[in-house]
């Protein structure tokens, strides 16, 4: 008798979502051309991208509410479009769309026992124990007997939230769950999706704030016209758009800081967008830092600013981008005006070959 | 399928129709004119005028209904007779005219609302099958309209026996062929024109486009359904059960086709080419 075969070591886990060259159009619109995507149990991944860059229906071919006309879906191994499947799929997945959804005429105890009994928990003591734990989690057990009609945005979101975890989903699906919220709510959105990936629980979430992203994306996956154009995680994505460190100086004079680029170590100088008199000193090491500041200090260079630059998410984004804003001046994305942004790096050429790094793509 | 999130959609839809004052208002207050103001109107009207001549006139229309109807009714005063006939078979139309009235605007209002709403994403993502939500939604229109059909039958019988059955020589209301239509003739008709209805509402823009819609469906069956209801009353005993049995087929087939080809995708609004 032979040994069942044992996993290769090399294999990571099975992905919760697998897509691969995803197409889907509606009438003569194609909304995703070829999206792939890949998402570890347990992670955060964030898509990213402006309005109409195809997130939202890359949720719905998730839980398998859109059918798609090419490629393979698979979430929990399975084709959520497929008969029975599809069932299984979503009774594991949680959503949370970008307008919350609920029924205005319900109060909000209706609205989370309606999605309890569709979910198959039924309606008994253990799930009104459920009902109550998810509502008080998010903070709104006290209007559960209001209508849902009196509610206030943010009251709507924290509903929305509990009713996407009542039935402990695997799979949680934010659709810009911060919409139309005020900082604060949104702080404590971000903060109650952070406790759950804490959890284990397999997040995606999809925003166009970068802010949002920020801190909480394991995996970063920037969407472009139906397009996954860079995915990875964001440590990984900024180091290969920004293989060098990177250091901000600031100096009285501003001219003075012209006199850097001849300094050994160095690999390029680049002007920061609006701060006159600083400017962000790519080295190759960041242990030179103290003698390119003792050089300039020899030359006579007066420093006011010296600190490590650390790339943001947002930087990131338009460095992707900006390829495709360029060439795409009529994008209704955001802020095309970043194309011209002076401090943005020349962008890594979106053909180039993925690097070593494994989670990594660029196409 | 299951039958349990079919109930449940159910429920929930009445739940929100209990909700909504701007819709059982006007539902009362057409199942109260059409079921009790009309009818208490008129026969308080022909049993207090008596026997002059327009009432004689009126009770010579009774000759032209069919040899089986005319032998029904009783051999009374003119007022008693022309009462009767309007009691049993002249107002036949407005049970179909208030249930259908009522469930098409619900039934036009369901899908498409959904998708006004946002509440069409809540659906498609959920593990419910969208043929259960459709049969759900189907089966929560019709009831408001049937309901209201009950009780305004119920108030109506009392309202003809009280008024028409001391001239007819007692409580003589609902006969035989009412029931075969309120029971067996009347649901299937609802079915009917609900399984289009909700079709509509699945691929209509917005509410007001599927209430235009649903009127053109609505009208022809309004008809069709008018004609053979009296028909089951005037006709032969059993003409009613055919006419109900032929209406039952056609319903589980527009069902059937309406179960089969809604599309979970029409829940979210998108023109879907698959």
């Amino acid at each position: 008798m032979s040994a069942p075969p044992s996993p290769s070591p090399a294999a990571g886990p099975e992905p919760v979502v697998a897509l691969s060259g995803i197409r889907r159009r509606f009438a003569r619109v194609e909304a995703l051309r070829g999206l792939s995507l890949s998402v570890d149990p347990g992670t955060v991944t964030v898509l990213l991208g402006p309005n109409g860059a195809g997130k939202t229906t890359a949720i719905r071919v998730i839980t398998g509410a859109l059918g798609v006309h090419d490629g393979s879906v698979r979430v929990f191994g399975l084709d959520p479009d497929a008969g029975r499947n599809g069932e299984a799929v979503r009774r594991r997945c949680g959503i949370v769309s970008a307008k919350p959804a609920l029924y205005d005429r319900l109060s909000g105890l209706d609205n989370l026992r309606y999605a309890a009994e569709l979910y198959g928990l039924g309606w008994n003591a253990d799930t009104r124990d459920r009902v109550m734990a998810a509502a008080t989690r998010f903070g709104i057990q006290a209007s559960l007997d209001d209508q849902v009609g009196g509610y206030s945005t943010g009251m709507k979101t924290r509903l929305a939230l509990s009713r996407s975890v009542l039935h402990e989903p695997d799979l949680l699906l934010f659709d810009e769950p911060t919409s139309g919220l005020d900082p604060e709510s949104s702080h404590a959105v971000l903060s109650m999706i952070k406790d759950m990936a804490a959890d284990g629980t397999t997040v995606i979430m999809c925003t166009h704030l970068l802010l949002e992203a920020e801190g909480l994306a394991e995996q970063v996956v920037v969407m472009e016209g139906g397009l996954d154009i860079a995915s990875g995680r964001p440590a990984q994505l900024m180091r290969r758009f920004w293989p060098e460190d990177a250091v901000r100086l600031g100096a009285e004079e501003p001219a003075a800081l012209n006199q850097i680029s001849d300094l050994p170590g160095v690999r390029g100088v680049d002007a920061v967008s609006g701060a006159v008199g600083e400017v962000d000193v790519r080295v190759d090491d960041l242990r030179r830092v103290p003698e390119l500041v003792m050089a300039l200090t020899t030359r006579g260079v007066r420093l006011t600013k010296v600190s490590p630059h650390e790339r943001s998410l947002e930087e990131l984004y338009f460095a992707v981008r900006a390829p495709h804003i360029r060439s795409t001046p009529s994008d209704g994305g955001l802020m095309p005006e970043a194309a011209s942004r002076p401090d943005e790096p020349s962008p890594m050429p979106v053909t180039e070959p993925t690097p070593t790094a494994e989670e990594a793509s660029v196409s | 399928m299951s039958w349990g999130r079919v109930r449940i959609v159910i429920r929930t839809e009445l739940r929100q129709l209990a909700q909504a004052r701007d819709f059982w208002g006007p539902m009362v207050i057409l199942g109260s004119l059409f079921f009790v103001v009309v009818p208490t109107v008129l026969f308080l009207t022909i049993t207090q005028i008596g026997n002059v001549e327009a009432v004689d006139n009126v009770s010579k229309a009774i000759d032209v209904l069919p040899a089986g109807a005319q032998a029904s009714i009783p051999e009374v005063a003119a007022s008693g007779r022309t009462s009767y006939a309007l009691a049993v078979f002249l107002l036949a139309p407005v049970a179909i005219v208030v249930p259908l009235t009522i469930s098409t605007a619900v039934g036009a209002a369901s899908l498409v609302g959904e998708r006004e709403r946002g509440t069409g994403e809540f659906l498609a993502h959920s593990p419910a099958e969208a043929r259960e939500i459709y049969l759900g939604k189907v089966i929560a229109s019709i009831i408001p309209g049937y309901l209201t059909t009950f009780v305004g039958f119920g108030a109506y019988s009392l309202i003809v026996n009280l008024l028409v059955g001391p001239e007819v020589g007692g409580w003589f209301f609902p006969t035989r062929q009412w029931w075969v239509m309120v029971l067996w003739v009347l649901p299937p008709f609802l079915a009917i024109a609900l399984s289009v209805v909700l079709r509509l509402s699945a691929r209509v823009q917005s509410t007001a486009a599927a209430q235009q819609a649903s009127g053109l469906v609505t009208l022809p069956l309004i008809g069709v359904a008018y004609g053979q209801a009296t028909g089951s009353l005037f006709g032969a005993a059993g003409l009613g059960w055919i006419i109900g049995g032929m209406a039952w087929i056609i319903a589980i087939a527009a069902l059937s086709r309406g179960m089969a080809t809604i599309q979970r995708s029409r829940l979210l609004g998108v023109v879907d080419g698959i």
